[in-house]
């Protein structure tokens, strides 16, 4: 009996992180779309539905309703592959993360190792995509994106080590268990006890290379319009690009996820004297959302070697001396 | 010490293009949903040309004098009128403006002596032939009352 319970409970979780990740990704378009518009002093969708509310819809029926095309030349299989990679582990990584005290779908000890390791994956899809469909622009982009990822991904661990450093655990629940208690118990600045003086630092590192792990502007070398046409995307038509582009925007919603589990407390609420709920968690991932929006379209993208240069140059060094200095924080107090 | 002050007031350079950026979020928006909502053309706006009224009879206020004819260097303009009993000087019976060849260069506008004619403020134009663009001015005026 017990395990039909925990199989319901799985199941149920399982649709409905699903269920959320794909109204994101749908919903996230228009709030791109939207405050795209805002920030240039449009208006933005507003014809379909009430503010434009039903453009997903509208968006979804028109990719779907399009012929799945399959190119002369590509490898069949990694083709239609490639776009199912990217999204799966997305969706997979939406498992552990505890979006309330008592709201994931599993508890995983590892939690944060897991998330890395599904993250990992993101970039293999592309990877496949883009070699599958043959394209020299896709391989140009899919290169582009590797090397990039890889120069990010380490600030990135650094970064979580010296967090996971200074918590002890890799439990994403345990981690914001921890940060109970108010807005300064929150590892963004961690007033109440031992920590390196460099978080805050280490905040806007994670937070630059969540972007450029999900290839958002200024980082998003994968689709360069302007010279590479759509990227590794390119050979995709209909639904094939639609669950890449959930994909892409499921791995935005892990990121900023991840940015609140991490920094921000989580589902704990900003004043002690008010209880943690969902709505917290709900209210700062869409607060990190929003920047990443924001920041999109404020920053032109620069050159590629010029963003290899500050993975390199600036953003390794500093979350190295931010481990370093967490480790002797640690062991002198 | 160059890399750190570089490298903060690189920062400190993002922070800022944020600012600016979240300030126009906040104003209003200033585009229109152009079909339904218009905005008034400059003063200075030269859509094809449209004849002037004249406030006292109502009717156009050229004497066909023909210079607007004779003035326009693409040929574009075509005028003509009739004598009619008890009026003083010509009618103008047709105007006609061949705006496919226009360059709105205005010369037609300047050598108007009584100020028969004047930039419209028409821009909604999309015809699918080349003959939805030979105007009737006179017609248009009388269309326009
Ligand atoms: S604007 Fe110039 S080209 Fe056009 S009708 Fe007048 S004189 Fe001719
Ligand atoms: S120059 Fe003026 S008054 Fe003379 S024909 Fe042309 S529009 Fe009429």
């Amino acid at each position: 009996m017990t395990m039909n319970i925990e199989l319901i409970r799985l199941l149920a979780f399982l649709v409905g992180i699903i269920a959320f990740a794909a109204l994101n990704a749908a919903y996230l378009v228009w709030v791109e779309r939207k405050g795209a518009a805002h920030f240039q002093r449009r208006i933005g969708p507003k014809e379909v539905g009430p503010y434009g509310l039903l453009q997903p819809l509208a968006d979804g029926v028109k990719l779907m309703t399009k012929q799945l095309l399959v190119p002369d030349g590509v490898d069949p299989l990694l083709f239609k592959v490639a776009p199912i990679l990217l999204l799966v582990p997305a969706v997979m990584s939406f498992v552990t993360i505890p979006f309330g005290e008592h709201l994931a779908a599993r508890n995983v000890d590892l939690g944060l190792l897991m998330i890395f390791a599904f993250a990992s994956i993101n970039v293999l899809g592309l990877l496949i995509g883009a070699w599958g469909s043959a394209n020299k622009y896709a391989i140009i982009a899919a290169a582009r994106v590797i090397s990039q990822n890889i120069a990010y991904e380490i600030p990135m661990l650094l970064t979580a080590i010296a967090l996971v450093m200074a918590t002890g655990s890799m439990n994403l629940n345990e981690i914001v268990a921890q940060q109970g208690g108010g807005l300064w118990h929150w590892n963004l600045i961690r007033l109440t006890y031992a920590a390196s003086p460099l978080t805050p630092i280490a905040f806007l590192i994670f937070f630059t290379t969540m972007l450029a792990e999900t290839n958002r502007a200024p980082f998003d070398m994968a689709e360069a319009e302007s010279e590479l046409v759509a990227g590794a995307f390119t050979e995709y038509a209909g639904m094939g690009f639609g669950v890449f582009f959930m994909g892409e925007y499921a791995n935005i919603v892990v990121g900023a996820s991840l940015v609140t589990v991490l920094f921000l407390g989580g589902w704990q609420s900003p004043l002690p004297f008010l209880p943690g709920s969902v709505v917290w968690f709900l209210a700062k991932m869409y607060a990190i959302i929003f920047t990443v929006v924001w920041i999109r379209w404020t920053y032109p993208r620069t050159q590629f070697y010029a963003l290899l240069n500050l993975s390199w140059k600036v953003l390794i060094p500093i979350s190295l001396v931010n481990l370093v200095l967490t480790a002797g924080w640690l062991k002198v107090f | 010490m160059a890399y750190f002050t570089e490298l903060f007031s690189g920062t400190k350079s993002l922070f800022v293009g944020l600012g600016i950026t979240i300030r126009e979020f906040v104003k209003p928006v200033v585009t229109v949903q152009y079909p339904r909502e218009t905005i008034p053309m400059t003063p200075r706006y030269r859509g094809h040309i449209e004849l002037v009224r004249d406030p006292e009879s109502g009717g156009p206020k050229c004497i066909v004098c023909g210079m607007c004819q004779k003035a326009c260097p693409s040929g574009c303009i075509t005028v003509d009128g009739e004598k009619r009993e008890g009026v003083k000087g010509k009618v103008l019976t047709l105007y006609r403006l061949d705006f496919t060849k226009c360059s709105l260069c205005g010369m037609c506008v300047e050598s108007c002596k009584p100020g028969a004619i004047d930039f419209s403020k028409d821009y909604n134009l999309a015809g699918p032939s080349r003959a939805a663009y030979v105007f009737d001015l006179l017609k248009r005026l009388e269309e326009k009352r």
